[in-house]
C-alpha cells in the first residue's frame, strides 16, 4: 500500500523534472531583459499553466527514481573496469568456446552487481526518506480571503504567500513582505547555507511592511520580475510592481530556503523560487566519489594479473598451435584427419585463436571476482561497526559517529597528515570572558587553559626534577607542596557556579565592588561599552527568566554576559534604542536607562572594529568603539593615550595566555560636530553605486579617530573536551597535524600551545611576508624572493640540526601562503612543512584550505584527512582523501560533504587508531586470503 | 537540521540514536590471537622438524621395500627386419605380433604382484580426447543413441557406436601372459577398476554395439556379449590419465615370485605407439602400506623437517646474539627517522 504511494510519488517527481525544464525554453515572452522570470504574488492560480508553471517545491536529492534506477544503476556498475571484464568473460562463457558451464561465471557477476546495486538502492532509499520528511513539513499558506492554513512544503507554489513562524525553516526562497515587527525586519540564521552561526537582519520593503496580519493579504497582489534561478547566495536582481509602482528588490529582501527565522514571531513572504530552483538547491553539489588506497592498489594488481593472464593465454595458445601443427598429425588417437574449428593440424591459426579465448576464460580465475563481493560486504559491516560504536557516541548532543561512505574505512588506518580546522573543531566556538584591563589596571585572576596546561607541564617537569633530586639527595619536600597547590587551584574552579561565557574572577569588580575602585568613571564607561556597543538581541528564556543573547559572534555574547554579571544588564533593543538595567548594589534598586542609537558602524573583517554613536539620557552624544588593539591604538587622540603603555603590557600577557583580546575606546561628540558628520554619513548611505561601500568606509573612518582608550578585554576560546590528549596520542602514532585557521597568527599560536600542538621545547619557524602595500610587480617579486629565502633558510637549519630530538613547528600566514602556494614555490614550502612536526596556517581562506590540502595530498602522495565543521571547510573536506565532518552546532554543510562524521574531535583518535587500524588490517588480510587460491 | 530536531524533541529521540550496547557491535567478543613470539616460532619449528624427519625416514624405508620390475618392450618387440619401419609392422595385421620377454625378480615379490602397462607421450589429457565420450550412454541402455560430444567417433555407417568417442575407440589392446620357471601363472583381471565406476558409471545392461567396425580401427575390440560394467580393462582405460606418462593396472598375479626367479612374458604387441614415438613398458610391482614405489614423499618430509630444524637453530642463534624486546615502538616506520618527532 505505502509502496504504491511512494511509487506514485516517484513517478510524479519524474514529471516534475520535465516541468522544470519547460519554462526555460520559452522564457523570452513578455519579459524584461535580465529579468525573465515573472511571478504574480498571491495569485498562485496564474502559475498553474505554462509558460508560468514553474518547478514545484517538491525536492528530490535521490540519484534514481523508480524507472531510471535499473538502467542508471546498471550503467554505474559497468563503469567499473573489473565489472566490464567480468561481463565479457561471462558472455564468452556462454559460447561453446568455454571450458566450463556459464553458470559459474554468470552467478558471481550477478551477485557482485546485485549487491552493489542493492547498496545503492538502500542509500538512495534513505535519501528519499529524508526528502520525504522535508517535503512533508508543514507551513502556513494563504488560501484566499485572508485565511491561512497549513500545507506540506511540497504543495507550495510560486506566487503563494506563506507565513513562517519563529524557529521555522523557510520552505522556499521568499520575497520578504512583512514581519511581526512594525518596521519590517526579521532575523535569520543562515547556518545551513554558509556555516555562520550569527544572525542576519533582513529588511522588508517599506511599501509592503504594513501588511503584517493575515487579513491584509485578502486583496494583496504584486508582480515580481526577476532573474532566473542561479546558485549565487548573495545576489538577487529583480523588481516588484505593487500598487502601480515599481520597486527594486535587493538581496536583503530575499529569505532563502533552509535558513531559519529567529527572534521574530512571524514573517510573510511571497514564494519566488521553489524546490530545485531555490538557491540552496542550486548550490548543492554531489561530493566527489573517493576511492581508498587499497582499492587503487587492487586495481593495479588486477591490471597486472590481467596482463599475466593474457601472457599465459598467449603462450599457451601459441604452444597449442605449434603442437597442433607439428605433433598431433601423428597422434592417431585424436583422429587428426577429421578436423573442426578447435582442432585443425593443417591450419593451426584458427584453433590457436579459439584456444586463446578458451584459455582466457579458463585462466580467468586469476582475477578474483568473488573478492569484490567479499570486500563490499566486509566494508558494509565495518561501516555498521563504526556507526554502532558506543565510545564514539556523544552524550551531550546525542549524535553517534557515522560512516557516510563505506569505501574509505580502511583508509582511516593509513592517514599520514591531518588537516584540521580550528574553530568548532579544536575549540568549541564558545568564548569565556576571562580577564580585562581597565584604566591600566589588570583584573581577573582565573587562569586560562593555556596557563593551566603550562602549569601542568611545569608540574610534570618539576616532578621529573624531583625524581632526579630525590634520587640524588632525598630532598623533595618543597616542590611537592608547589605541585599540590597547582592541583588544588584546578579543583577550586570546578566548584564555582559556571555561567556560560563568563569565567571571570576578581573580587575587586564583582558584586558591585568596582564602586570602591579608584577609577570608577572609567570602569563605568568600560561596562557601558560592553553593554551597548554590539548588535546582539536579548531573548528571554521563559523557563529560567534569564536573558540569553543572540549575537553575531560568540565574543559579543561573552561581553554581554560579562556586563550583566557586572550589573549592567542589556534587556531590550528597539530599532532606535538600547535599554540597560544598571544595578548599583548598595542601593539594590536597578536603574533602567535608555541609550538612543544614532548610528551603527558595522564590524567587518577589513575594518576590524565596530562603533556605535549613542545619545544617553542626559542628551550627551558618545561614540563607543571596540576593535582589534592595533587598530584602536592607531586611532587614539593625544590625550587618550593615558593607559596605552599599561594596557599594551596587559594585552601581551593575555595574548601569551592564549586569549583573544579587544581594545575598547570612546569619544565624546558635540551636537554640531555630530550633525555635520551625520548628514555626510546619511548621504553616503543613501548613495547608490559601486563606490558606496568605499565612501561609507571613508566617512566612518573620519568619525572613528581621536579616541580615548578605556581598556581591553580578554576572552578565552574554549577548547573542546579531550582535544590536547587526542592530539598528543595522534602525534605519538606518527600522524602529522596541520591546523588551518582563519584566525590571526597570535591566536592560532595560542591555541597551538593550548592543544599541545606546540610545545615549549619546539623551535618555531614563522614565515611572514614583507609588509609592503605596493602592488607593483617588482614589489611582489621582492616579497616572493624574501619568502623563498626564509623557506630555504629554515630548511637549511633543519638539515644542519644535529639533535635528533629537536622538533620544529612551522607557522605561516594566509598572505604569505598565497605566495607559497604558487607553482614554483610550493614544493619548497612543502619540503619544509614535511620536516616540521606541526604546521599552523593562519588567516587562510576556505579556498586556501582546499589548496593546501591538495598540495599535501599530491605533493607527499600520502593519505590526508581533513576535519572541519563549517561551510568554510567543505572545500578542504572534499579535497582530502578522507573528509570528516564534526556534526556539532555549525550546520550540516561539512557533514554533508564528508565521508565520516563524528560529534567531537576527540573521537578522531578512536576512529583512526582503532577502527582505521582494524579495518585496514582486516581488509588487507581478506584480500590476501582471497587472492591466495588463485 | 537533524541536530535541531533532536534537541527540540528532547531526550526521547536522542536516546534512540544512542547505539545499543552489545558485545558484538562494540567488537568486544573475546578472541584469541596468538602473537608469534620468538619462543613460539622456534618451538613450532622444532616440533615440525622432530616430527617430520622420522616420518620421512619411515616412508622412505617403506618405499625402498617395494619391489618393482620395469621392462620397456616397444622397440624390443619389433623383429629386426622391421626395425626401420616400425609403423608398417604394427599397422600390418598379418605380421606376427607375439613377442617373448624374460624378466628377473631381484627380490622376493610377495603376492599380490600388480601388473601395469606404462605408456609414454600419450596425451590422454588432450581436450579433444578427454571430451570425446558420453557418460549417459555408458550408464544406461535408454541413452544408447546419445552420442553428443563423441565426435569424431560418434557414429559408424549412420549407427551410433556404443561406447562412443575417441577414448573407447583407442582402447589399449596389448596382452600379457606370464610364466615362472616355465609354469604358466594365472593373471587375475577382475577388480582392477574402481568399484564406483563399475557400479555407477558403466551400466550392466549396456552392451558394445557397432564398436570398431568403421574404416579406421583404433585400438582393442570388445566382446559385445559382455556388459560394459564387466569390461574392466575398458573402465580402467576410460579413466583418463592427467599426464602424458601414465601407468594403468592390467591385472594381478596372486602368487609370490621368488628372488632370482625368471619370469617369461608373452606379449601380444598390438597397440600402436610407434607413430607418435611413445614408449610402452610393462611394470610388475608389489605394494606396501605406502602404496607403490614412491620415494618423493619420504624425501619431501625429510627436506621440510630438516629445513625447519635449521631455521629453528638459526633463530635461536639470532635470538641469543641480538635479542630485542617484543613490540618495540622504536622500530615503527615513523620512529626510525627521529627528525621532527619526539619519541
Amino acid at each position: 500500500m505505502t509502496r504504491g504511494r511512494i511509487r506514485a510519488k516517484l513517478r510524479r517527481s519524474q514529471l516534475y523534472t520535465f516541468a522544470c525544464l519547460r519554462p526555460h525554453v520559452n522564457e523570452t515572452e513578455g519579459s524584461v531583459q535580465g529579468c525573465p522570470r515573472v511571478i504574480y504574488c498571491n495569485q498562485p492560480h496564474m502559475h498553474k499553466k505554462r509558460p508560468l508553471k514553474y518547478c514545484t517545491n517538491y525536492i528530490s536529492t535521490t540519484k534514481y527514481n523508480f524507472f531510471s534506477y535499473f538502467p542508471k544503476a546498471l550503467f554505474e556498475q559497468f563503469n567499473r573496469v573489473a565489472n566490464i571484464y567480468f561481463l565479457i568473460a561471462a558472455l564468452l562463457s556462454v559460447t561453446p568456446l568455454s571450458p566450463f558451464s556459464p553458470v559459474s561465471m554468470l552467478l558471481p557477476l550477478a551477485i557482485v552487481v546485485g549487491v552493489s546495486m542493492a547498496k545503492e538502492a538502500l542509500e538512495d532509499w534513505r535519501r528519499f526518506m529524508q526528502d520525504k520528511e522535508v517535503n512533508a513539513r508543514k507551513v502556513s499558506v494563504h488560501v484566499g480571503n485572508g485565511v491561512f492554513s497549513y500545507k506540506p512544503w511540497e504543495k507550495i507554489q510560486v506566487g503563494d504567500i506563506v507565513k513562517v513562524e519563529k524557529d521555522q525553516f523557510f520552505p522556499a526562497d521568499l520575497l520578504f513582505l512583512s514581519s511581526s515587527y512594525e518596521d519590517g525586519i526579521c532575523y535569520v540564521e543562515t547556518m545551513n547555507l554558509d556555516g555562520e552561526t550569527n544572525l542576519k537582519v533582513k529588511r522588508a520593503m517599506e511599501a509592503t511592511s504594513p501588511l503584517n496580519e493575515d487579513e491584509a493579504f485578502k486583496e494583496f497582489t504584486g508582480t515580481v520580475k526577476c532573474e532566473n534561478p542561479n546558485p549565487s547566495l548573495y545576489t538577487f536582481v529583480g523588481n516588484i510592481e505593487y500598487d502601480r509602482e515599481l520597486y527594486a528588490i535587493d538581496p536583503s529582501q530575499i529569505l532563502l530556503r533552509d535558513s531559519k527565522l529567529r527572534n521574530t514571531a512571524h514573517v510573510y513572504g511571497s514564494v519566488i523560487f521553489t524546490g530545485h530552483d531555490s538557491k540552496v538547491m542550486q548550490n548543492a553539489t554531489t561530493s566527489p566519489s573517493k576511492r581508498s588506497g587499497i582499492e587503487k592498489k587492487m586495481d593495479k594488481i588486477i591490471f597486472i594479473l590481467f596482463a599475466i593472464l593474457v601472457l599465459i593465454s598467449l603462450i599457451s595458445s601459441i604452444g597449442f598451435a605449434v603442437k597442433i601443427n607439428y605433433q598431433t598429425p601423428q597422434w592417431w588417437y585424436l583422429k587428426p584427419k577429421e578436423t573442426d574449428v578447435y582442432f585443425n593440424p593443417v591450419k593451426p591459426l584458427v584453433p590457436g585463436l579459439a584456444h586463446l579465448v578458451t584459455a582466457l576464460i579458463l585462466y580467468g580465475y586469476l582475477i578474483p571476482i568473488s573478492l569484490y563481493v567479499s570486500i563490499e560486504i566486509v566494508k558494509f559491516l565495518q561501516a555498521i561497526f563504526i556507526n554502532q560504536d558506543i565510545s564514539m557516541y556523544d552524550d551531550e548532543s546525542g549524535i553517534p559517529a557515522q560512516a557516510r561512505t563505506s569505501n574509505l574505512n580502511e583508509e582511516l588506518g593509513q592517514v599520514d597528515t591531518i588537516l584540521s580546522d580550528k574553530t568548532g573543531t579544536l575549540t568549541c566556538n564558545q568564548m569565556d570572558f576571562l580577564k580585562c584591563s581597565v584604566a591600566g589596571t589588570a583584573y581577573g585572576v582565573s587562569p586560562s587553559e593555556v596557563e593551566l596546561a603550562a602549569a601542568k607541564q611545569m608540574a610534570i617537569d618539576l616532578e621529573e626534577q624531583n625524581r632526579e633530586i630525590a634520587n640524588a639527595k632525598h630532598k623533595n619536600s618543597g616542590s611537592e607542596i608547589e605541585l599540590e597547590t597547582v592541583i588544588t587551584s584546578n579543583d577550586g574552579n570546578d566548584f564555582k557556579r559556571r555561567i556560560k561565557g563568563f569565567n571571570f574572577e576578581d573580587s575587586r569588580l564583582m558584586d558591585g565592588n568596582w564602586l570602591k575602585e579608584p577609577n570608577v568613571d572609567t570602569l563605568l564607561l568600560f561596562f557601558r561599552i560592553l553593554a551597548i556597543c554590539h548588535t546582539a538581541i536579548p531573548e528571554l528564556n521563559e523557563e529560567t527568566g534569564n536573558l540569553t543573547y543572540e549575537a553575531e559572534s560568540p565574543d559579543e555574547a561573552a561581553f554581554l554576559v560579562a556586563a550583566r554579571e557586572f550589573g549592567f544588564e542589556f534587556y531590550r533593543r528597539t530599532q532606535s534604542s538600547v535599554f540597560i538595567r544598571e544595578r548599583y548594589p548598595p542601593k539594590g534598586q536597578p536603574v533602567e536607562r535608555e541609550f538612543k542609537i544614532l548610528n551603527l558602524l558595522d564590524f567587518t573583517s577589513k575594518r576590524k572594529r565596530m562603533s556605535v554613536i549613542v545619545r544617553d539620557e542626559d542628551g550627551q552624544i558618545l561614540l563607543l568603539c571596540k576593535g582589534a588593539d592595533s587598530i584602536i591604538f592607531d586611532r587614539l587622540s593625544k590625550n587618550g593615550r593615558m593607559y596605552e603603555e599599561a594596557t599594551t603590557k596587559h594585552l601581551n600577557e593575555y595574548g601569551e595566555a592564549g586569549l583573544r583580546t579587544l581594545a575598547l575606546a570612546y569619544k565624546q561628540l558635540d551636537e554640531s560636530e555630530y550633525s555635520a558628520w551625520n548628514s555626510e554619513f546619511q548621504k553616503a548611505k543613501s548613495s547608490i553605486g559601486a563606490d558606496r561601500e568605499a565612501t561609507l568606509e571613508h566617512v566612518s573612518d573620519m568619525m572613528e579617530k581621536d579616541l580615548i582608550l578605556v581598556g581591553a578585554t580578554a576572552v578565552e576560546d574554549k577548547l573542546q573536551k579531550g582535544v590536547p590528549q587526542c592530539i598528543d596520542k595522534l602525534a605519538q602514532a606518527g600522524l602529522k597535524i596541520w591546523v588551518l585557521t582563519g584566525d590571526k597568527m597570535e591566536t592560532a599560536i595560542n591555541i597551538g600551545f593550548a592543544c599541545s600542538l606546540l610545545r615549549q621545547g619546539m623551535k618555531q619557524i614563522c614565515i611572514t611576508a614583507l609588509n609592503s602595500d605596493s602592488v607593483g610587480k617588482a614589489a611582489k617579486e621582492a616579497v616572493k624572493d624574501n619568502i623563498l629565502m626564509q623557506i630555504t633558510n629554515a630548511s637549511q637549519m633543519i638539515k644542519l640540526e644535529r639533535d635528533p630530538h629537536a622538533a620544529y613547528a612551522l607557522i605561516i600566514e594566509g598572505k604569505t601562503l598565497a605566495y607559497a602556494l604558487e607553482d614554483d614555490m610550493k614544493h619548497h614550502f612543502l619540503g619544509l612543512a614535511v620536516e616540521c612536526a606541526s604546521v599552523i596556517c593562519c588567516r587562510v581562506s576556505p579556498k586556501q584550505k582546499a589548496l593546501v590540502t591538495r598540495l599535501v595530498k599530491e605533493g607527499t602522495g600520502k593519505t590526508t584527512l581533513a576535519i572541519g565543521d563549517g561551510a568554510n571547510d567543505v572545500g578542504m573536506i572534499q579535497e582530502a582523501d578522507i573528509g570528516i565532518g564534526i556534526s556539532g552546532v555549525e550546520g550540516m554543510q561539512a557533514v554533508m560533504a564528508s565521508d565520516f562524521s563524528i560529534a567531537q574531535f576527540r573521537f578522531l583518535e578512536r576512529l583512526l587508531v582503532v577502527h582505521g587500524h582494524w579495518c585496514y588490517k582486516r581488509i588487507a588480510q581478506m584480500v590476501i586470503i582471497k587472492d591466495f587460491p588463485t | 537540521m537533524k541536530g535541531r530536531r533532536s534537541s527540540s524533541d528532547s531526550s526521547s529521540s536522542s536516546k534512540t540514536k544512542k547505539p545499543q550496547y552489545s558485545k558484538f557491535t562494540q567488537q568486544e567478543l573475546s578472541a584469541c590471537k596468538p602473537i608469534l613470539t620468538p619462543g613460539y616460532v622456534i618451538g613450532i619449528f622444532i616440533i615440525v622438524g622432530v616430527v617430520f624427519i622420522p616420518v620421512g625416514i619411515i616412508s622412505l624405508f617403506a618405499s625402498e621395500n617395494v619391489v618393482e620390475i620395469v621392462d620397456r618392450y616397444d622397440e624390443g618387440c619389433i623383429p629386426p627386419n622391421y626395425s626401420d619401419d616400425m609403423l608398417a609392422y604394427i599397422q600390418n595385421s598379418d605380421t606376427n605380433k607375439t613377442c617373448t620377454r624374460s624378466l628377473k625378480a631381484t627380490k622376493l615379490m610377495k603376492s599380490p604382484v600388480y601388473i601395469y602397462y606404462q605408456l609414454d607421450n600419450f596425451y590422454q589429457n588432450h581436450r579433444r580426447y578427454v571430451k570425446s565420450r558420453n557418460d549417459k550412454q555408458l550408464w544406461s541402455k535408454k541413452h544408447e543413441d546419445e552420442t553428443k560430444n563423441c565426435a569424431p567417433e560418434a557414429t559408424s555407417n549412420g549407427l551410433s557406436i556404443v561406447p562412443c568417442g575417441l577414448i573407447a575407440w583407442s582402447l589399449f589392446n596389448d596382452s600379457y601372459g606370464f610364466s615362472i620357471k616355465n609354469k604358466m601363472v594365472k593373471v587375475s583381471k577382475k577388480n582392477i577398476a574402481w568399484e564406483s565406476d563399475k557400479k555407477h558409471k558403466f551400466g550392466s545392461d549396456v552392451y558394445p554395439k557397432n564398436f570398431q567396425n568403421g574404416v579406421l580401427i583404433g585400438g582393442g575390440k570388445l566382446n559385445s556379449s559382455i556388459p560394459l560394467s564387466k569390461q574392466e580393462a575398458l573402465i580402467v582405460w576410460m579413466r583418463t590419465a592427467a599426464l602424458p606418462t601414465f601407468r594403468k593396472l592390467y591385472g594381478r598375479i596372486e602368487s609370490d615370485i621368488q628372488a632370482n626367479d625368471s619370469v617369461t612374458v608373452i606379449i601380444e604387441n598390438n597397440y600402436n605407439t610407434y607413430s607418435f614415438g611413445g614408449k610402452k613398458k610393462l611394470v610388475l610391482s608389489t605394494t606396501t602400506w605406502i602404496g607403490g614405489k614412491n620415494d618423493f614423499l619420504g624425501i619431501a618430509y625429510i627436506t621440510v623437517g630438516g629445513l625447519c630444524l635449521f631455521l629453528a637453530i638459526s633463530f635461536i642463534l639470532v635470538y641469543v646474539v641480538m635479542p630485542r624486546p617484543l613490540g618495540d615502538p622504536a622500530f615503527l616506520s615513523w620512529n626510525r627517522h627521529p627528525a621532527g618527532h619526539q619519541i
